[in-house]
């Protein structure tokens, strides 16, 4: 009867216990939620909703101020998907190659190489971009815009730099989920597509990859994550000035608008910082619930 | 009866006793004061939006040396400081300019605490070592794009600035009147990144604060004028503005705090101050 009791009360503070830290994560997205909304707001009002989010002019600081940010999600949004297009393709297909083709010690060094990747601090991404993409992307520019009136010289600091930086970081997000994904498909499957007369390649392509097509969709879902919440690496390459997002143009993201100009900025100005990080909240929570409802489909076909 | 004037007398000494030894005390007390050199009170400043990091550090410093006075600083313009001072609502006024003449009429007085310098710095590839203002403000609007033009190699400019909000952004675009109308092909947040871009990016100019610059750059004369603090003493180089912490009448006829206030600045420690946030001590 005691013993009994006793179980009893170490289940019911282990519950209790359980209960508060689900709590303090539950309490942490609602208060983090709140604080974006009741921040990010006023300046819709102050400013007006389709001056801010619909104008191309950005003068904070000037006599009669305009607070349009449209470029900056352009940016943000033209970086994301370009880099995406460019990152997935190759983590897909290296993917392909640890899981489908490579030998099981080429797999066993290549395979950490990708997951250390991931490891590496964005800023020492940011560095190699300053010190080896922008001097090319400089050269380049003075190759393609050798003749050019209208162009302006941005020193190789550009939207195209900052998408290839993204590209190469989101490549062991990808990698890693697909790697799992492409294990986890049976491997009855594949016999039975050789057995059919498939040749390898076919297989991989024709079978496999279908096969594991949820997982990998998680994957590039969770790229778009990381590309459209990165900072640090882009702030260093990509310029800084708010244009159009063209691939030879100094350009400014969502996440770096916060970066450069939090530090200084007051008054109506902050507000609007504190409004781009709405933005840049709604895009990450939109994201986040495409990758929810994926994972359920995958839940959902096993 | 004799013992009742006894008693009466005991009383009146004992009083009067204590009557002059807490008298006695608080003498000691004030001049006690004077020793420590703590004054309580307040001092409001109002002003330039430039002068923030420098008032900020200033007061900092202040009431940690003088813990029982608040300083208030509120950034509403130069000329709006000017204002609130003309008016009697606050101490001092801040200006990053130099007075008006309408405004030293109305009995202001311009006290200079120290100078902003701006330097602008090119990479070191560049041939052209001095540019004309209206060069610069072409350069820095678009429409001068290749050094050639300024006598210099075939090498495009690439522009470098700070980001809106920075102090030095707003110093050098109101000091060449071209406040948002720049064409920056590259906003960098610090004044690191402008030095460490401009070095490493051929072609490109960009501007500091006079005392960040360093060998990694070339330090571009205006109008045949050197950036040095000599030159910006002498009000000969253009990219300079003095920080004026104004008050109504001379600092003489101020309130002891007041006064203390300006001792403050010109002592050491504030000498420290007006170094440690990058400006130039005046004369």
């Amino acid at each position: 009867m005691n013993s009994r009791i006793k179980v009893n009360s170490t289940e019911l503070i282990a519950k209790y216990v359980f209960i508060v830290s689900a709590a303090i994560a539950i309490f942490a997205v609602a208060s983090i939620t709140v604080y974006m909304i009741a921040k990010g707001t006023p300046a819709l009002k102050s400013v007006g909703a389709v001056d801010l989010l619909f104008g191309t002019s950005w003068k904070p600081t000037a006599d009669s101020p305009s607070y349009g940010i449209l470029y900056i999600i352009l940016t943000s949004i033209v970086g994301t998907t370009a880099s995406i297009l460019i990152g997935v393709p190759i983590a897909v297909l290296t993917a392909v190659f640890l899981t489908e083709v490579a030998s099981k010690r080429l797999a066993a060094i290549v395979q950490p190489a990708v997951e250390l990747l991931a490891a590496i601090p964005s800023v020492i991404y940011g560095l190699l971009g300053l010190m080896l993409l922008n001097p090319f992307m400089f050269k380049l520019e003075k190759i393609l815009f050798n003749d050019s009136e209208t162009h302006q010289f941005t020193g190789g600091s550009n939207l195209l730099s900052a998408i290839i930086v993204l590209a190469i970081m989101i490549l062991p997000t990808v990698v890693n989920v697909s790697v799992s994904s492409i294990k986890a498909v049976s491997f009855d499957l594949r016999a039975a597509s050789l057995a059919l007369g498939a040749s390898k390649i076919q297989t991989i392509f024709k079978v496999t990859l279908p096969a594991a097509k949820s997982g990998i969709l998680t994957g590039v879902v969770l790229g778009i994550g990381r590309a459209l919440g990165e900072a640090m690496a882009i702030n260093m390459v990509a310029g800084g000035s708010v244009n159009l997002p063209l691939p030879f143009s100094s350009v400014r993201f969502l996440t770096t608008q916060l970066v450069s100009e939090m530090g200084y900025a007051e008054g109506i100005h902050r507000q609007v910082l504190f409004t781009v990080g709405l933005v840049l909240y709604i895009f990450i929570m939109a994201v986040n619930i495409v990758l929810l409802k994926l994972r359920k489909e995958a839940s959902a076909n096993d | 009866m004799k013992n009742l004037v006894l008693k009466t007398v005991a009383v009146c000494v004992t009083a009067l006793t204590l009557v002059v030894g807490m008298s006695g005390c608080g003498t000691a007390n004030v001049t006690d004061n004077k020793a420590g050199d703590s004054k309580s009170g307040k001092i409001t400043l109002a002003g330039s939006t430039s002068m923030e990091k420098l008032c900020e550090a200033m007061s900092e410093s202040y009431m940690a040396a003088n813990p029982s006075v608040t300083v208030t600083v509120e950034y509403t313009g130069s000329s709006a400081g000017i204002e609130s001072l003309s008016q009697g609502s606050v101490d001092i006024g801040n200006a990053s300019r130099g007075l008006k003449d309408g405004e030293k009429e109305s009995g202001v007085v311009e006290n200079i605490v120290a100078i902003d310098g701006i330097a602008v710095i090119s990479n070191k590839s560049n041939t052209v070592s001095n540019l004309t203002k209206e060069q610069l403000v072409d350069i820095y609007t678009g429409k001068i794009s290749n050094w050639k033009e300024l006598g210099g190699n075939d090498e495009s400019i690439v522009v470098i600035g700070r980001e809106a909000g920075s102090g030095t952004r707003a110093a050098f675009e109101e000091l060449l009147e071209i406040e948002d109308a720049c064409k920056y092909a590259q906003e960098l947040d610090s004044t690191g990144a402008v030095l460490a871009k401009t070095s490493s990016t051929p072609g490109s100019i960009g501007y500091v604060s006079l005392d960040a610059v360093d060998d990694s750059v070339i330090s571009v004369s205006l109008d045949g004028v050197e950036a040095s603090e000599e030159n910006i003493k002498a009000g000969s180089y253009i990219l300079s503005r003095p920080f004026v912490m104004a008050t109504m009448g001379d600092i003489s006829k101020q309130n002891d705090l007041v006064k203390s206030w300006f001792d403050y600045v010109k002592s050491d420690e504030g000498k420290e101050v007006i170094s440690s946030v990058g400006l130039i001590l005046p004369d």
